[in-house]
């Protein structure tokens, strides 16, 4: 599904990333974690196609990201932004609808685009405020709305920043459950999730960054070791095996 | 689309579109010489008493006033889309200031007689267009243009062309200094046919190319990267989006002079009435602009006839308290 060759990105002097060398599988679930400003939302913009690596390659399907056009990108990979903010009266359901962009020509929305932002609303459970204008909602309501539009826009690569941001545990378990059906479906999900146990408990493949630099990558269990953890975050860590089979994740205090 | 909001909206297109034809009869009719509006076509058609009048004076006047409006109303909506935000107008990128910056310049050096009629309003058009080029230039970096970079420089290069004319208003004697204020506050004294055969097109282009906008915008309402991840070029939108505004609101300038407010008010009365969708928000702007401007210029020369007020004025003066009463009725839905 997606390449990464040696993908370098920087701005004057500072690399946000170096050296990254990754192979997505299509139908897995990538969790990049890693402290703040570790660049993980630069990765992931990077692999959008919206910033253009210093040195490197991507590779979607083959294909080089920069290649596409940005229609016919964005029908495969859609992309959930930490913040948004909107000045204008749009209702739930018109954001939803926006999704449809990629697959409209200057014509209007069918019955059938309706029916998709309609379902995409009620897998968030976000049906009950589409009516509602966008900018009156509570941050995790817009946040599952804006779900919904990712949903709506029917891509094969997802790349969610920070999902669970804003959301309370149920609302945050049923994205990642999304997100599994989403790869049972044989579509690819990358998040870059600050929640380590959340991480554990639905990524297939995790990516641990520090200073835009790979400290391991693999599995849940390889990645998440009391050592690595201590030493990328700088503060000792204890991890134990949930009853479930995950790693569980605990820091201490000093 | 079966959507409620939908529905109200090709109502509210319906309406204004039917409503255009009838002010335009109505404020054609109205004058030192009436005429009753449903006798026009009769007029029109067997060339009765008032055809000259109807032809030569009222109709161009009330054409030009439609188009400038138009082209004004849906600007401001296309830049409010642009910067996300719904305090833009026409004159953020530098046109409006630049045009008057262009026509002062020509009053006060070269004199209004140079040239003929075609003097000031090329001097406004062509100054218009290269301090938006200016502020397009400055604006862009690396093949690509920031939206903020845009704003900012707009902002300077404003009051540096305000700064411009400030020095021309100085520097003007009486008679220089009466025209000058007259071209400042706008007006449709000067509608000739020559004006409309020259403007309309410019309109024509300018509707055209703003309006194919719309979609973009929409996408462009959730930020300028969400827009880009929709697949929409968010390069080409601004190319496209800032050459209409500029050309629309550059002919709009040069023809009646400083127009102020029909760019902020309409597109909010359209939010007001139907919501935020561009593929309404924007024709909707071009009529209800078009019906705005041609009552602001019926207002304008009646009320103190056989003096004529400059519909800047007019425009300034509903357009104020109406934006006041919007504001203070409909905040949480209209401003949020």
């Amino acid at each position: 599904m997606i390449e990464l060759k040696n993908v370098g990105y920087r701005i004057g002097e500072k690399w946000l990333v170096r050296d990254i060398n990754l192979t997505i599988e299509n139908g897995t679930l990538w969790g990049f974690v890693g402290p703040n400003g570790a660049g993980k939302s630069t990765l992931l913009r990077l692999i959008s196609g919206e910033l253009l690596p210093t040195i490197g390659e991507i590779r979607l399907l083959g294909k080089l990201i920069h290649s596409y056009e940005p229609k016919a990108l964005a029908r495969l990979r859609a992309y959930l932004q930490q913040k948004r903010d909107i000045n204008f009266p749009f209702i739930s359901l018109e954001i939803v609808l926006f999704g449809r962009h990629p697959y409209l020509n200057g014509t209007k929305e069918t019955a059938i685009d309706l029916l998709i932002a309609k379902e995409a609303l009620q897998h968030v459970e976000a049906d009950m405020f589409a009516q509602r204008l966008y900018p009156t909602l509570s941050g995790g309501e817009a946040s599952r709305v804006d779900i919904a539009r990712i949903l709506t826009q029917d891509p094969d690569l997802f790349l969610l920043d920070e999902p669970t941001n804003h959301l309370d545990p149920r609302h945050q378990v049923q994205i990642l459950d999304l997100c599994k059906a989403i790869c049972n479906r044989g579509k690819t999900v990358i998040t870059a999730i600050h929640d380590l146990n959340l991480a554990a408990m639905s990524a297939d493949q995790l990516l641990l960054l520090k200073d835009g630099i790979t400290v391991a990558s693999g599995s849940p269990e390889t990645v998440l070791t009391a050592e690595l953890l201590s030493e990328t975050y700088a503060i000792s860590f204890e991890v134990l095996p949930h009853p479930n089979g995950y790693p569980w994740v605990m820091p201490s205090l000093k | 689309m079966t959507l409620p909001r939908m529905q109200k909206r090709t109502k509210i297109l319906l309406i204004l579109i039917g409503l255009l034809p009838i002010s335009v009869c109505i404020a054609a009719g109205i004058g030192a010489y009436q005429i009753l509006p449903w006798r026009i076509p009769r007029i029109l058609f067997f060339r009765e008493d008032g055809f000259a009048v109807l032809v030569h004076v009222r109709f161009p006047r009330v054409v030009l006033s439609a188009s400038v409006g138009a082209m004004l109303a849906i600007s401001g909506a296309t830049l409010q889309g642009i910067f996300r935000n719904p305090l833009a107008d026409p004159g953020l990128i530098g046109i409006t200031a630049g045009a008057g910056l262009g026509a002062t310049l020509w009053i006060v050096l070269i004199g209004g007689g140079a040239l003929g009629i075609w003097g000031l309003p090329i001097a406004a058009f062509v100054c218009g267009m290269l301090v938006t080029l200016s502020v397009w230039k400055i604006a862009e970096g690396e093949g690509k243009v920031s939206t903020l970079t845009l704003l900012l420089a707009g902002i300077a290069l404003n009051s540096f062309a305000g700064a411009g004319i400030g020095l021309m208003t100085f520097l003007a004697d009486d008679e220089q200094l009466r025209s000058l204020t007259f071209w400042l506050l706008g007006g449709f004294g000067g509608a000739t046919w020559p004006v409309v055969f020259i403007t309309l097109p410019i309109a024509v282009i300018g509707l055209f190319v703003l309006s194919r906008q719309a979609a973009a915008l929409n996408a462009m309402s959730l930020g300028e990267s969400e827009a880009y991840h929709l697949g929409v070029s968010t390069e080409n939108l601004k190319r496209w989006s800032v050459f209409g505004v500029a050309l629309t609101v550059g002919a709009a300038v040069s023809a009646a002079g400083g127009i102020g407010f029909v760019g902020l008010v309409v597109p909010h009365l359209l939010r007001l009435l139907g919501g935020a969708d561009h593929r309404y928000v924007l024709p909707g702007s071009a009529v209800g602009g078009a019906i705005l401007l041609v009552a602001s210029d019926l207002f304008s020369r009646t009320i103190v006839a056989p003096a004529e007020l400059p519909v800047g004025i007019v425009t300034a003066l509903i357009g104020g308290p109406f934006f006041l009463w919007l504001l203070i009725r409909f905040k949480r839905e209209v401003f949020l």
